[in-house]
């Protein structure tokens, strides 16, 4: 019987090092979250316009960033813009900003999704009320769009805290990568250590993406 | 609404042309894209610059045991990071270590993210083509692992099934090249490629053969049936092509370190623990870049 791969967590600062790595994995998702937030109602709110060329420039960023893998969007910032322009982005910079790029397209066409499914009787009738612009997006149209947005947002939070496993590829240690180098060094004396390894990475994504999911439940059962 | 068409178009034109160019730069690591080549703006650091700066930076792998990998204290080991720490010691600078996949190895130094490569990197003449490398400190061959009870010994029998390579490597090209007939199954890491040899869902896994034999004698039920295999390979470090400041002082520190038989005493020092009795230091090592 061979050594059982658990007691490889408490070889050395394995278990730190794991928890390091998802720190990263955390930092980065979150960071490009914040940010995609705020630029993604923008964005979203910019979609909903009617000028053709405000139109076409949405759709033309929205598909981009849709059509390419985000492994592609990763290359292309990190070494095509270094490439191409000899600017030097350091692969932190580059992967906040695929990210960023990223979550804000998606975000805004949750938000033009959420926006254009409110009826335009609410519109209707709260000019009847004599409310102003203003005040019918503050009191009618944004908490009614604020949500049918959430669940969305949080799918697509869970979605990039997991699409990080990517950073590996333009040299970024993260949690999975941390765990592939653990189970590596010792694949001579723990054949085993991947069952394990990856059991523990998956444990630490699930407690990285739970809370997520419960603060979203409880806004919408405050909400309701 | 002229004038909106003229735009619109404008905008179509140059958003193409970006992705055009941009699928064209991700994807010429491994193709031969000359465009690219002409005009390669990756900025490098000259030996003084990196001597000033007090820091060099190295790509090496992170999970390739015992040649590049991590250990349980979060430290570089093995045998090419013994090899990079002693660059470090020699140029008076802190290594600073950057963990690459063997697929961006080459994309890495021609865009200057690291000076140096240092991550079992075969010497071919299409990678000769966009790096350039040093004198060499190892020398290699394909070698194929499969489980001893459908034990591969010659490729012949590889035809029709599934052999399992990772991406951007020696093995790839070579079974592409010289055999269509065997279907590749390719990961982008190693440790993947390997869970998929231990999974069965590959009949055979080819690389390295330095590399096959370690992990061989380490998971009992599977055999290196055939040993060595294409032409002999040399290994040596890289920097981005241009750079012969770093490069001359790299060919010059390989000659004197194999004054010392350095490399012998990196062998012992990282590989010796793993191959055992199983290969001779001397089928595997270069000293002073010279192989006889």
């Amino acid at each position: 019987m061979q050594d059982l791969g658990i007691s490889l967590l408490f070889k050395g600062s394995n278990m730190a090092r794991l928890f390091g790595g998802l720190w990263v994995t955390v930092q980065i998702s979150l960071i490009a979250v914040l940010l995609s937030i705020p630029l993604g109602i923008l964005f979203g709110l910019f979609m909903t316009l009617k000028h053709p060329a405000a139109r076409l420039v949405s759709r033309v960023y929205l598909d981009f960033i849709r059509i390419m893998p985000q492994l592609v969007l990763l290359f292309l910032v990190y070494f095509g813009v270094t490439r191409t322009f000899g600017v030097n982005l350091s692969a932190w910079t580059s992967a906040i900003l695929v990210f960023t790029l990223w979550g804000t397209a998606e975000m805004g066409d949750l938000v033009r999704g959420a926006l254009i499914s409110i009826p335009r009787h609410q519109y209707d009738s709260a000019e009847a009320l004599g409310l102003t612009r203003l005040q019918t997006y503050t009191y009618i149209i944004i908490p009614q769009t604020l949500r049918r947005l959430l669940p969305l947002a949080i799918n697509l939070t869970t979605r990039m805290i997991k699409t990080t496993s990517l950073v590996v590829l333009i040299g970024i240690v993260e949690v999975l990568k941390v765990g592939q180098q653990i189970i590596d060094a010792n694949r001579f004396d723990y054949p085993t250590a991947a069952l394990w390894i990856y059991g523990v990475v998956f444990f630490l994504y699930f407690f990285a993406c739970w809370p997520i999911s419960l603060v979203s439940k409880r806004l919408e059962k405050r909400w309701r | 609404m002229k004038r909106k068409n003229i735009f619109a178009l404008a905008l179509t034109g140059l958003t193409l042309t970006a992705a055009l160019a941009g699928c064209g730069s991700a994807a010429s690591t491994g193709g031969t894209d000359s465009s690219a080549d002409n005009a390669p703006k990756g900025t490098f650091r000259t030996l003084e610059e990196i001597q000033n700066s007090g820091k060099i930076t190295i790509g090496v792998f992170s999970d390739k045991a015992p040649f590049g990998y991590v250990d349980e204290n979060g430290d570089y080991q093995g045998y090419d990071v013994y090899f990079a720490n002693r660059i470090g010691k020699d140029l008076g600078v802190d290594v600073d270590y950057v963990s690459v996949d063997p697929a961006s190895r080459v994309e890495f130094l021609t865009t200057g993210k690291v000076d140096v490569i240092l991550a079992n990197f075969t010497v071919t003449e299409e990678r000769a083509e966009k790096v350039d490398f040093a004198l060499p400190y190892m020398k290699v061959a394909l070698g194929v692992v499969s489980p001893e009870n459908a034990v591969i010994t010659d490729v012949s029998q590889l035809e029709g099934k599934t052999l399992i390579v990772a991406k951007g490597t020696t093995a790839e090209t070579y079974f592409e090249a010289n055999y269509p007939a065997v279907t590749l199954q390719k990961y982008d890491q190693y440790a993947d490629a390997y869970n998929a040899l231990l999974d069965g869902r590959g009949d055979a896994f080819s690389t390295d053969n330095t590399e096959v034999l370690a992990w061989a004698i380490a998971n009992p039920g599977f055999q290196v049936g055939i040993e060595s295999l294409g032409d002999l390979d040399t290994i040596a470090p890289a920097v981005t092509k241009g750079n012969t400041t770093v490069l001359n002082w790299l060919n010059e520190e390989i000659e004197a370190l194999g004054k010392e038989e350095f490399f012998h005493a990196d062998y012992a020092a990282t590989l010796a623990p793993v191959y055992g009795d199983a290969a001779d230091p001397d089928s595997l090592v270069v000293e002073g870049g010279v192989i006889e």
